[in-house]
């Protein structure tokens, strides 16, 4: 009973923060609400039995991540209302438009008949932790693991020749 | 644990569809390019949520891993897209797309 009300809760924290995201003017307001919406999904990562993501998640997303989207905001200093100059007519046909994407969605999820009657199941402490996970990463994705790394390195020094001033 | 069996996989792909849904939502709805990126990030968490859902069904670790390469592509892909961004506002002194369309047909 308290996780399925844990449930609500963060479902309702993390599509209400979301919102705030997209339609608040201020780009600072949009970064803290989007780590609030991050805080709640690892909220539903914990839920779901997958403590080592959760933790994962609020270090990579809340820690790395958006500090890196304030710093950009601060730099580029940005942090002052915008006006947007679009007419309401394409505002309200892109809000048709992603509307009628997520009830697309919606309409398929609700045509997985198989899955309407699997519970989440029972809390599974075991699953999610660092030591199972960590042995199917190195054992079974141990390529994917290193290309990963590959990947890291060049996107490092891609961003640091980006920034250069001489490119500007 | 007898306490968690109202909540069924339907709930987390529904909540998934919602959000993948509100972060193209806003990316059509936003201009400024720095928002758009962070409406990618909140797609790219709501498909992570219906993997790790996935993961409680099957009672299985793979989805997980996959998870955690989602969020290590979701790390490069700011690192660089934000260099990016940067780069263009040094250039463009904006960073609002509907100005940014030399490359529009």
């Amino acid at each position: 009973m308290l996780s399925e009300y844990a449930f609500w809760f963060l479902s309702f924290v993390a599509v209400f923060s979301a919102a705030g995201m997209i339609f608040s003017k201020n780009p600072v307001y949009s970064v803290l609400s989007l780590i609030i919406t991050f805080f709640a999904v690892a909220g539903h990562y914990f839920l779901l039995g997958a403590q080592f993501l959760a933790a994962v998640h609020i270090i990579v997303y809340a820690g790395a991540i958006m500090v890196l989207f304030l710093y950009v905001i601060m730099m580029l200093n940005l942090n002052k209302l915008e006006e947007e100059k679009r007419s309401i007519w394409s505002k309200s046909l892109s809000v048709a438009a992603g509307g009628i994407l997520m009830l697309v969605l919606l309409a398929a999820v609700q045509r997985t008949d198989e899955l309407n009657g699997i519970a989440a199941g029972e809390f599974n402490p075991v699953m999610g932790q660092t030591q199972n996970l960590g042995n199917v990463l190195y054992r079974e994705f141990l390529l994917p693991f290193e290309l990963a790394s590959v990947l890291f390195l060049g996107a490092m020094v891609g961003a640091v020749y980006l920034s250069k001033k001489e490119l500007a | 644990m007898e306490l968690y069996h109202n909540i069924t996989i339907n709930h987390y792909l529904v909540l998934a569809a919602v959000l993948f849904g509100m972060g193209a939502l806003g990316i059509l709805f936003r201009r400024n390019a720095i928002i758009m990126f962070m409406c990618i990030e909140l797609m790219l968490n709501a498909v992570n949520i219906s993997l790790v859902a996935f993961s409680k069904m099957w009672n299985h670790t793979d989805a997980q891993v996959f998870v955690f390469f989602i969020m290590v592509v979701a790390a490069a892909e700011v690192a660089v897209g934000l260099a990016i961004l940067m780069m263009l506002y040094r250039n463009m002194h904006t960073t609002d797309t509907s100005v940014l369309n030399n490359m529009k047909f």
